[in-house]
């Protein structure tokens, strides 16, 4: 008898749609993917839409709404593994720089009738709502790691994502350290690896899209930045990017800033 | 592969720096695989090249803790620079190797072995400071126990043309590792390279039958005396510059005896356990195994991947890691290469070759390490403690 195909489903919370894409960007690995897993919701890619209870669901985007808030919950009880792809559904995206002001003030501003939105007062990672099996990071995710993640989980082991840090990856590859060579600020030594150190193989530093490692040192990386010319303005910023509610970069930007306001 | 030698050649030969490009020829011609220094990204990395054009002629290297910069240089040197962050253990202990792959085959599977040929490879501009950290790697990998056969592979049959530097770097301290500034063996043929007023020549000399060979097919003659007065000279000078100083003596002890030193407290403070000391390092030789399988799960394949004490992972057993802070990590990194190395392979782990101080992105400097440890241990010792 034929083994039923593991049941995979992607949901969609607040995100940019750009780490879903990565899945339909593997063109020449999806139809592996469809021949091993059962698509069975992944709205993206088709209409079909079968019900619940699915193997694996892939969960991307962050929770700002009281509905997600809901939804996720549902999500979580259908799903045997959960695993959360991008930055979004791992530390809250982008959009966590609500949390830093009154969401009201923004609200007011974008929108002509305010009363009419419905939205929570902070953006928030998955986890800090529901159990998660397994975190993808990176903003977008990295498809050769959602790829290994997926082999990982029907293979029934443990994914080979490691925590260190990017520089890591600069080293295998043979880049040029743009920091120590160019001078040009980097997060790469207190950010997770995974992107393969793109962003330095362009002569660019890091704006650590895959969030902290697994032991960010920020405080000694913010000293070095300012000696290569940095404000602490522009490293508070650095930090509150892409992972500023991830609680090492939160904690360094808010430093940073607190540094700077106490200098004016 | 060169054979060890530490008497120092009576003979030197002369060639002139016109005929350098026969020396790549004759290597092309009896098929090595050439590689060496090339300016790329704003610093001198190891490449393949093809012609002495590709080399960084007229360039140079400006380093300090954290900081390096490519400069032009004002004349024509061929070897102008020293020790970038790239170093030979890239092509001998490849950052990223598959070891074999498996293949479901009905109710088994085969094993598939990677390629077991020689790559024949000739390094060109390999300082002193490197032939040591060679010399230390074959005992790693090939004179123990448990031979290497991937690293075996890539080392036998290596053809390798040394240089003596004619200037130290910023962060250079072979002279107190005692491993430079001039080659003394595991070489094949060993060059050192002058300039004065029109004239451009390398004095060489020679390591091995294959270097003698080599150079038997290249334009070459005796060198004068003071030709050969003049390499003497250039090396000498180069051991007086060194941009930083270790003292070794009695270093493994001075370790052992200072594990709960309050400088290792300090310097986690600053250290980013980025490993980017231990990868730019050319004897690390620490590296992780990674298993993979495709989607279908019909492959699987086996890589072995550079590895670093500064990851958690490292030191991970059951449960936990068990160099969980930065201090640990720190003084694990440091006291393998200065102190537990001479217990595991009869040698220091370092060569003094200065790249984990300029590669390190926040400028931490094992000479200012030691030095700080050393210094509170003299204080005590004069406090009569
Ligand atoms: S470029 Fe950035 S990520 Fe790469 S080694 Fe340098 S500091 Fe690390
Ligand atoms: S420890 Fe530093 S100076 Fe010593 S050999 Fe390694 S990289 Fe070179
Ligand atoms: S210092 Fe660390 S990475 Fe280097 S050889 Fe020793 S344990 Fe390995
Ligand atoms: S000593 Fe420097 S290069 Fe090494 S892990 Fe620490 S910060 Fe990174």
């Amino acid at each position: 008898m034929a083994k039923r195909k593991p049941k995979l489903a992607v949901w969609k919370f607040a995100s940019c749609d750009g780490c879903q894409l990565s899945l339909l960007d593997c063109e020449d690995e999806l139809m592996a993917v469809a021949d091993t897993v059962e698509i069975a919701n992944f709205l993206e890619a088709s209409r079909r839409v079968t019900k619940g209870p699915y193997d694996l669901s892939l969960v991307e985007g962050s929770i700002t709404t009281p509905h997600d808030a809901e939804r996720i919950r549902q999500v979580r009880r259908l799903s045997k593994y959960l695993v959360t792809i991008g930055a979004c559904a791992t530390s809250g995206g982008i959009q966590a720089l609500r949390n830093f002001k009154d969401v009201k003030d923004f609200i007011r501003i974008v929108y002509a009738t305010p009363d009419y939105i419905s939205t929570l007062d902070k953006s928030t990672a998955i986890s800090e709502h529901v159990k998660v099996d397994f975190e993808l990071r990176g903003c977008p995710i990295n498809k050769r790691q959602l790829l290994e993640v997926i082999s990982a989980f029907l293979g029934g082991r443990r994914p080979n994502t490691p925590a260190h840090s990017v520089c890591v990856e600069c080293k295998l590859r043979g880049t040029v350290c743009v920091m120590v060579a160019h001078g040009t600020p980097c997060l790469g030594p207190v950010t997770h690896a995974g992107c393969g150190a793109i962003c330095p193989a362009y002569a660019r530093g890091c704006y650590g899209c895959f969030g902290p490692m697994e032991t960010p040192n920020t405080a000694s990386l913010s000293d070095w930045l300012i000696g290569l010319g940095a404000s602490e303005g522009e490293i508070a910023r650095t930090f509150h990017g892409f992972n500023a509610w991830a609680d090492e970069f939160r904690q360094a930007g808010d430093l940073n800033e607190k540094k700077q306001d106490d200098q004016s | 592969m060169a054979e060890e030698s530490n008497n120092l050649p009576s003979v030197t030969y002369t060639l002139e720096r016109e005929h350098l490009h026969q020396l790549f020829d004759v290597l092309t011609g009896k098929g090595y695989r050439l590689l060496g220094p090339a300016v790329r990204d704003g610093a001198i990395v190891y490449d393949e090249l093809t012609a002495p054009s590709d080399l960084p002629v007229g360039w140079t290297d400006e380093q300090d803790g954290g900081r390096y910069r490519l400069k032009k240089r004002a004349d024509d040197a061929v070897f102008g620079f020293v020790v970038g962050p790239h170093s030979w253990k890239k092509f001998l202990h490849p950052p990223a190797l598959r070891l074999w792959q498996l293949r479901r085959e009905g109710d088994g599977f085969t094993v598939i072995q990677e390629e077991a040929e020689s790559p024949k490879y000739a390094f060109i501009g390999v300082r002193a400071c490197e032939l040591h950290a060679i010399a230390i790697q074959d005992k790693v990998f090939l004179e123990s126990k448990y031979i290497d056969p991937m690293y075996k592979i890539r080392r036998e049959g290596c053809f390798i043309v040394a240089v003596n530097c004619g200037q130290a770097g910023g962060t250079c301290f072979c002279v107190s590792m005692n491993t430079g500034p001039r080659a003394t063996s595991g070489f094949d043929l060993a060059l050192t390279e002058a300039m004065e007023g029109e004239r451009h020549y390398f004095v060489v000399e020679v390591g091995s039958p294959a270097g003698a060979d080599a150079l038997s097919e290249i334009s070459h003659r005796e060198s004068q005396a003071d030709e050969e007065t003049t390499a003497e000279r250039i090396v000498a000078d180069t051991a007086r510059q060194m941009g930083r100083e270790m003292d070794a003596t009695g270093i493994k002890e001075l370790l052992y005896r200072n594990y709960e030193h309050p400088r290792w407290n300090d310097v986690a403070s600053r250290c980013l356990t980025c490993a980017n000391c231990t990868m730019v390092c050319p004897t690390c030789f620490c590296a992780t195994v990674e298993d993979v399988t495709d989607l279908a799960g019909d492959t699987a394949e086996r890589w072995r991947k550079w590895d670093s004490c500064f990851t958690l992972d490292f030191s991970y057993v059951h449960g936990g890691s068990v160099r969980a802070t930065t201090k640990d990590r720190y003084r694990q990194w440091m006291t393998h290469k200065l102190a537990t190395w001479f217990d595991q392979f009869g040698s220091s782990g370092c060569v003094g070759c200065g790249r984990c101080i300029t590669w390190c992105p926040v400028a931490i400097d094992i000479t200012e390490e030691v030095r700080a440890i050393r210094e509170t241990e003299s204080k005590k010792d004069s406090a009569g403690d």
